[in-house]
């Protein structure tokens, strides 16, 4: 993976001296809250409804051991001993206090590690694949070019104070949209032309939250050497037109929304003639070198399918099980993906502990060349095992609550920290999640409902990306009480879909009722070989809720 | 007379801001340099330009250089206006005046004008600021040398940081 140069490392160093100067500030009172507000979100830093909450950037999801050590490191000496992997690939601390900040990011920044910009209304950390550069199915490793859009969005002197967050994802994978592309400010995907060239299809205006919308294509090939000058246009008309005067109507898809993807397209179009073959150019020498810059790891020359590896996989159902969903086809020979589920019943998903942390970071350097990747499913990756390790590996795991085989299953729910921690939540979102596992616990069961994506927030900023569960839920306060919306159909992948509403929501007391509803009845609908989403696909909203609000009444 | 950075140094301001042109305008003297708005500068380009004094324009965030830039020959200043610090679009304009439309007289940045953000002001084409009148001028000199390294091309490096390299 990318490791700093000396400019790298000096401009972080500078950045927490900056910063740790205008905490000093504000605690001397020469910065209003107001001020110091701004200032300490484009560093990563909330206020929650118990302490604040720090977010590690994680830039396109990469960590090495020594990186992984540290944050075990930061949880066990700033924190409650946890950490907590989000939706977006990053990592944050849910007790820090203010005034260990500059430290903590000190601490971070000795190893290459920042909390810059991962709030606030600027472009954010970019997120990928996590399966970049392991995976036989993409066209290209996609981390060069966001190893290159981070440095290009990194302080990037206009667009610092946008009219709203910005996200951009990239992915270059051809059997599925493990990025949510769709679903972000600007979604890249790399593709192929028909000459052979390797360019992008750049999506604009996807998001959830209050107004969840798929990202309309403006651009059908973009060659890489104009990748940041068609950026750079797109952000200045953004930020130029973007509306500032209400913060729900302030992200780019009410723009491309109100203006039409058409228009929009064409006001980047000629904002991008004035930039275009100018210093933003990115030669092919640049792309080059940085791909140098993310080597393959010192893969070894193997066969597929040793036979220690069969005959384990033989003798042992519950291995084979657990490869079979948490483990995925690997580019070279002799190599497996695997993926280490963070979300076992009874832990909020994406929690990891500082022990938990310090002992990923040592398989990680026994196993998988001392990288790890985070998803923005909550979960951990070590991408380039080898089958004969698995085995091995699969047994720490069992060990340390790693090995829960449940990726893709009912069970492996994306959630917020919803009302039990976050200020804006208006629900719980835990205890749903803790509900619905439970109900879920006998495993032949959630094997034969297969594919299925599940996901809850606790608040309408949708930091759960409820609307693209193919079964979403989302807490909404009524009258003081909480009541849960449940959601179908949502598709986070190439489908881009947002889930439609099932009818009026229901009481905490019976979401997993009603979950178990509607996966029964999916069960009795399915035709061979349907997954949720397919048979929801083919029979429509009208006979789930049918049997939903039949059951209740 | 109320103290600017310009070009990263104090100086007394030589510029006085015009906000009710008809009233104002019959007080102040011919040979002041004034600031006006960018609607009433159009409407009365012709008297202001015969004036003694030099005459700078303040433009606000829903303002377009598209629109105007073939009078930048003959306006002698321009202010941007950030009614809130957290208001970027002034980054955006001054860069079209400096880069796009070749503006190089005074680009400075007026209202709510903050230390914090004066680095990235400079990168966008500013070379002036009114720094909000209750915060410590001279101390705000320092947060144009807090980060050194850019990555990016900007108005004063036309080179982003991998075209640099030796």
């Amino acid at each position: 993976m990318y490791a700093y140069k000396e400019y790298d490392q000096e401009l972080l160093n500078e950045r927490v001296e900056q910063y740790r100067d205008q905490t000093q500030r504000f605690f001397k009172g020469e910065l209003s809250e107001d001020e110091f507000l701004i200032l300490r979100l484009q560093n990563g830093l909330y206020v929650q409804r118990h302490a604040p909450l720090l977010r590690v950037a994680v830039p396109y999801g990469m960590l090495n051991t020594e990186q992984v050590r540290k944050l075990a490191h930061i949880a066990r000496t700033y924190d409650k001993g946890y950490a907590h992997i989000s939706t977006r690939q990053n990592v944050q601390f849910n007790w820090p206090s203010m005034e260990n900040v500059p430290n903590i990011l000190a601490e971070l920044a000795s190893v290459q590690m920042h909390a810059v910009q991962t709030s606030g209304n600027c472009i954010r950390n970019t997120t990928t694949d996590q399966f970049a550069g392991a995976t036989a199915n993409e066209i290209t490793d996609p981390r060069p070019y966001c190893e290159i859009i981070r440095q290009w969005s990194t302080l990037h002197p206009e667009f610092a104070y946008l009219p709203r967050k910005f996200k951009i994802a990239v992915t270059a994978a051809t059997d599925e949209d493990r990025a949510a592309i769709r679903f972000n400010d600007v979604g890249l995907r790399i593709i192929k032309n028909d000459a052979g060239e390797i360019g992008f299809e750049v999506f604009v205006g996807g998001g959830l939250g209050r107004t969840p919308l798929a990202g309309s294509l403006i651009k059908p090939f973009l060659a890489p050497k104009d990748l940041l000058s068609y950026l750079e246009a797109t952000l200045r008309v953004y930020n130029r037109y973007g509306r500032r005067d209400n913060k729900y109507k302030a992200r780019i898809k009410i723009l491309v929304k109100a203006l039409t993807p058409e228009v929009f397209g064409k006001k980047v179009d000629e904002e991008w003639q004035h930039l275009r073959d100018g210093a933003l150019d990115l030669p092919d020498a640049e792309v080059k070198q940085m791909q140098s810059y993310f080597p393959e790891p010192a893969y070894e020359t193997l066969e597929n399918n040793p036979t220690s590896f069969i005959e384990a996989k033989k003798e042992n159902g519950a291995f084979s099980i657990w490869l079979r969903q948490n483990t995925n086809e690997h580019k070279k020979a002799g190599y497996q993906i695997v993926t280490l589920s963070l979300s076992p019943t009874g832990v909020a998903p994406g929690d990891v502990t500082d022990n938990q942390l310090d002992i990923i970071a040592d398989l990680a350097d026994k196993y998988s060349f001392g990288e790890v990747r985070n998803t923005h499913n909550q979960n951990i990756v070590l991408a380039d095992v080898k089958q004969e390790d698995l085995f091995e590996l699969w047994n720490t795991l069992q060990t340390h609550g790693f090995a829960t085989a449940n990726i893709h299953t009912i069970n492996d729910i994306i959630c917020c920290p919803g009302g039990d921690f976050c200020a804006l939540a208006n629900a719980k979102s835990l205890p749903i999640a803790d509900q619905i596992q439970k109900r879920f616990d006998d495993y032949d069961f959630v094997y034969d409902i297969g594919e299925i994506s599940l996901n809850i927030s606790g608040c309408m900023n949708a930091c759960s990306h409820h609307h693209v569960g193919n079964i979403g839920i989302l807490g909404v306060d009524k009258k003081g009480k909480e009541f849960y919306q449940v959601s179908l159909g949502g598709d986070a992948g190439f489908g881009a879909n947002v889930g439609k509403i099932i009818g009026p929501s229901f009481n905490e007391g019976d979401v997993a009722d009603v979950v178990e509803t509607i996966i029964r009845f999916y069960i009795d609908s399915r035709i061979e070989g349907e997954t949720f989403l397919m048979t929801y696909q083919r029979i429509g909203m009208a006979p789930f809720k049918e049997k939903v609000y039949a059951k209740n009444n | 007379m109320p103290k600017i950075i310009k070009k990263r140094e104090i100086i007394e301001d030589q510029w006085i801001s015009i906000n009710n042109p008809e009233q104002d305008l019959v007080s102040t003297d011919a040979s002041a340099n004034i600031i006006v708005e960018l609607a009433f500068w159009l409407e009365n380009k012709s008297s202001l330009i015969a004036r003694t004094g030099k005459v700078g324009v303040l433009l606000q965030g829903s303002d377009e250089p598209e629109l105007f830039h073939q009078e930048l020959n003959n306006i002698d200043l321009i202010a941007i206006n950030f009614p809130k610090f957290g208001d970027g679009r002034g980054y955006s304009i001054a860069r079209l005046l400096f880069e796009r439309y070749g503006y190089q007289k005074e680009i400075r940045a007026v209202g709510d004008v903050l230390r914090d953000q004066l680095r990235f002001m400079e990168r966008c084409g500013f070379n002036a600021y009114a720094l909000r009148s209750d915060k410590n001028i001279e101390e705000a000199l320092a947060s144009f040398s807090a980060i050194s390294v850019d990555y990016q091309s900007d108005v004063l490096e036309k080179k982003p940081i991998y075209n640099r390299r030796p």
